[in-house]
């Protein structure tokens, strides 16, 4: 503290120092990858690039990828918004089990949801093999939006279902107290309390958008992010492909900017004294009641009900007994990089949002869109940054589980940002001040006042982080231990010779665990019960 | 199980194990481990690895993932990779990667024929597979298949063809058309195909459920997957042919094998590939994998799982596949037809 005082002339708290120190190391090692794309791409020929960036069809595919995120986005809040207030506000019964069931469409692999949508359709999809029906093949923008919405939508919910349980009731009462109708509540107090969720959930969602390529080459749409893997993949090219990964971050940055600048400023804890009204749920009738389960019902069934039915499909050819231990085996190998992924990330999170929230400068600004840069890289480019610096300064880091788990939370720090952000904005700090002065010290304030009080986005962070790394492929391949093999690897081993059905037992092993571990994070979040 | 707590139990239990492991331990420095990158999936090659250790001791440590992703890793990796052999699904794959391969000895390379290895010998084909025409038998009558790949643009398969183009077989067939004819009559073939409305599949799983969808009719695309399609349904509502003899489409192609230059465990990584090589694996691969042998000698053929080694290889155009080397340029001429 002196040396600062010293150093500054003037007061700073220590925490801030210590935060700001966090934030800027993880800011750093998020400009690595950066910093290696550039290398690469100044390895490229100019006049090539020029002719690759400026072909008229890289606009198109801009163009497509533009719609694509304002298609899913639109889906996504059609989905989440109404499940995150029935099961938050409302005492429609069954709401502990929505809970559960609208975050499990994360832990879908993609291929799964793809092809579950697809064979819908078609004389051999499995709707005519099992039920004799034939219906069109979906494709294209509405396809891929449907698909992507399908397995995006939890970010969003998760979201909202933590700021639903943090806003202040006493905020919506006094608006009504003082005249306003339920629509008016809705759209003047809610709505802008809602807003920093609804942008983070947005903002990750979009960003997924503009980065996926899977699902949108399954539904044969052709977005800005296909080309990028195809350089890769189909050209085995690293310079190229440079360029286009850096365009896709330089759009993914500005989409972060005009986030963070539309969220500066905002404040949306409690001010006056007392404390804040917990939430009294709405009590539905019987219309009600019926029109909330139908609602959720048709959002579970699509989100989760298809895959599982294609899944059983698949499986009742292949014979479950012989993979039982491997299957096993393999999930003790995810869950042994998950777990921690999703602590380091969500440890990584904290200061992040803490400097976010309580510390707004131009530096916590920096580092808030910094830490975003892991999210918005296309993974394979990600993984091959790691590749190069490990190889170059820390040869005994290189294949380990320790760069393994730390290149996951880098990459998915994004996605704990949101709810811990969202937590912190209604946490009040006037609180955190009269414990400090009823005479604990600051660690004692956080372990007993703040941390509580964001419990349930730390919780969501972290189940966000571990339900997408139990089925992260690109950076497994390159950067996991040789001989490691998570059920993610073991899957993709067989779908990539053709193999859907000796597939089929993993693909429902990541989904059977990863709602085991949800339901189990889940099952103290009292704000659903 | 025993619920009772016997303290002095667990702890001899622990004893004896550590003194196993220990002893374990102690005999496996004997034994050297090779670290094998392999594109081709889990399922089809770990019963062979295995085999493999148990006639040798020789441990493999292998680290599975996409044949493409693990060709860029290498070439980050360069000489400072752990790697001792890479395993790809596409000769296009070795040949990018062939800088990083070590020259392999004479009497590995004699073992198979020259068009299925590379002219340095730095790397060497396992299995080998054709480039087929798979159909509905339903909506494709006999007399309509094509005769020749270029008859595959004709007309009366508009709508009705499904294609991957960004599927590896099919870059690597286009890099080989460009070879075995020009530029310019690749581009027209690409354009031509491009013109009859192709349905687009992601790959030729795709394509293959595409066709027994009823979305697309026919389709050119790899043979092997056939077999393991009919291995689970037998009634799987597919086809399969080839063009007339010696067209360029019934091109053969290898999955291939190349030890790395910075490997410092050469001999054990060439008697692996020497292994791949032998009866046993050969016949696997036939067998099990519906991939042809590239050794030919002595394979007993399999039945009723699509094209037979013999259809194949008769049907087979003179190639050399080392010819597959310009990735970036066929790229460029699949996208200039507005496939890509």
């Amino acid at each position: 503290m002196t040396a600062i005082d010293f150093i500054s002339g003037r007061r700073l708290p220590a925490a801030r120092v210590l935060f700001s120190a966090l934030g800027l190391g993880i800011g750093a090692l998020m400009l690595l990858p950066i910093y290696y794309l550039l290398l690469r791409a100044f390895q490229a020929d100019m006049p090539t690039v020029w002719a690759l960036l400026t072909r008229p069809r890289t606009g198109q595919l801009l163009i497509n990828t533009f719609l694509l995120t304002a298609c899913v986005l639109a889906l996504c809040t059609v989905l989440a918004l109404p499940l995150a207030w029935l099961v938050s506000r409302t005492d429609l019964p069954g709401r502990r089990i929505i809970n559960v069931l609208a975050v499990l469409p994360l832990a879908v692999p993609g291929y799964v949801m793809a092809y579950a949508l697809i064979g819908l359709s078609g004389n051999y999809g499995f709707l005519n093999q099992v039920f004799g029906v034939t219906i069109p093949r979906m494709q294209g923008l509405w396809g891929a939006s449907l698909a992507l919405s399908l397995y995006c939508f939890p970010y969003l919910y998760l979201n909202l279902r933590a700021a639903f349980a943090g806003l202040d009731q006493g905020l919506e009462e006094s608006a009504r107290a003082l005249g306003c109708g339920p629509k008016e509540v809705f759209a003047r107090v809610t709505l802008p309390h809602l807003l920093p969720a609804l942008m983070a959930g947005w903002l990750v969602i979009g960003l997924y958008v503009i980065g996926d390529f899977g699902a949108v080459a399954l539904m044969r749409y052709e977005a800005f992010s296909f080309v990028i893997y195809q350089q890769y993949t189909a050209a085995f090219d690293r310079l190229y492909a440079s360029w286009l990964a850096l365009i896709l971050i330089a759009i993914a940055l500005s989409v972060v900017w005009w986030e963070s600048r539309l969220r500066e400023g905002a404040s949306y804890a409690r001010t006056g004294s007392g404390s804040g009204t917990g939430s009294k749920r709405l009590a539905l009738g019987w219309g009600g009641k019926v029109a909330g389960w139908i609602f959720s019902g048709v959002a579970v069934l699509a989100s989760l009900g298809l895959p599982v039915a294609v899944l059983s499909f698949w499986m009742t050819r292949s014979p479950i007994g012989p993979v039982l231990k491997p299957l096993f085996d393999s999930f003790m190998q995810s869950l042994s990089v998950a777990v921690p992924s999703a602590i380091l990330a969500a440890l990584m999170a904290l200061p992040v949002a803490v400097l976010a929230v309580r510390y707004p400068s131009r530096l916590s600004t920096l580092i808030n869109r910094l830490a975003f840069v892991g999210y918005a890289i296309p993974a394979l480019a990600f993984a091959l940054a790691f590749v190069f610096f490990s190889l170059q300064g820390a040869r005994w880091l290189y294949q380990t589980h320790t760069l393994l788990i730390t290149v996951y939370a880098l990459s998915f720090l994004a996605l704990a940002i949101g709810p811990i952000r969202s937590a912190f904005y209604q946490t009040r700090p006037s609180i955190e001040e009269s414990a400090r002065a009823l005479g604990h010290g600051p660690f004692s304030v956080f372990w007993r006042v703040t941390l509580p009080s964001i419990r349930p986005g730390v919780v969501a962070g972290m189940v966000l982080v571990f339900v997408i790394a139990m089925k992260e492929l690109p950076i497994a391949f390159l950067l996991s231990p040789t001989g490691f093999r998570p059920l993610s690897i073991t899957m993709f081993s067989r779908t990539s010779e053709g193999m859907l059905v000796e597939a089929a037992p993993y693909a429902a092993a990541i989904m059977a665990f990863s709602a085991i571990f949800v339901g189990f994070v889940l099952r103290h979040d009292k704000k659903a019960g | 199980m025993d619920l009772k707590p016997d303290p002095m139990g667990e702890t001899m239990n622990f004893l004896r194990n550590s003194v196993v492991a220990l002893t374990a331990f102690a005999a496996t420095p004997m034994l050297a481990d090779v670290t094998l990158y392999s594109g081709r999936g889990e399922t089809l090659v770990a019963p062979i690895i295995e085999r493999f250790t148990a006639e040798t001791g020789i441990n493999v440590n292998v680290r599975y993932g996409g044949t493409a992703e693990l060709a860029i890793l290498l070439e980050e990796e360069g000489d400072r990779s752990p790697a001792d052999l890479f395993w790809a699904q596409d000769a296009a794959a070795l040949g990018v990667i062939k800088p990083l391969f070590a020259e392999m000895p004479d009497e590995t390379l004699e073992r198979v024929d020259s068009v299925y290895r590379d002219a340095d010998g730095r790397w060497i084909g396992i299995s080998g597979r054709s480039r087929a025409v798979i159909y509905s038998p339903e909506r494709v009558e006999e007399g309509e298949l094509p005769a020749t790949l270029a008859d595959l643009t004709d007309e009366r398969f508009t709508g009705r063809m499904a294609l991957a183009p960004t599927n590896g077989s099919f870059i690597a067939h286009v890099a080989a058309l460009r070879e075995a004819t020009s530029d310019e009559y690749a581009l027209e073939w690409l354009q031509g195909l491009a013109a009859i409305e192709p349905v687009i599949v992601s790959n030729n799983t795709a394509g293959y459920q595409a066709i027994a969808d009823g979305e697309a009719d026919i389709m050119l695309t790899n043979n092997y997957y056939l077999g393991r399609f009919l291995a689970s349904d037998p009634d799987f509502p597919v086809a399969q042919t080839t063009f007339e003899a010696g067209d360029i489409g019934n091109l053969m192609m290898v999955a291939g094998i190349g030890v790395l230059e910075s490997s410092e465990n050469k001999d054990d990584a060439v008697a692996f590939v020497d292994f791949l090589l032998g009866q046993t694996a050969q016949q696997y691969f036939t067998g099990n994998v519906y991939e042809f042998p590239v050794t030919g000698e002595g394979i007993v053929p399999v039945q009723g799982r699509g094209l037979t080694y013999q259809q194949a290889t008769d049907a087979a155009p003179e190639f050399d596949l080392n010819l597959i080397v310009d990735m970036e340029g066929t790229l460029e001429l699949i996208r200039e037809s507005g496939l890509l």
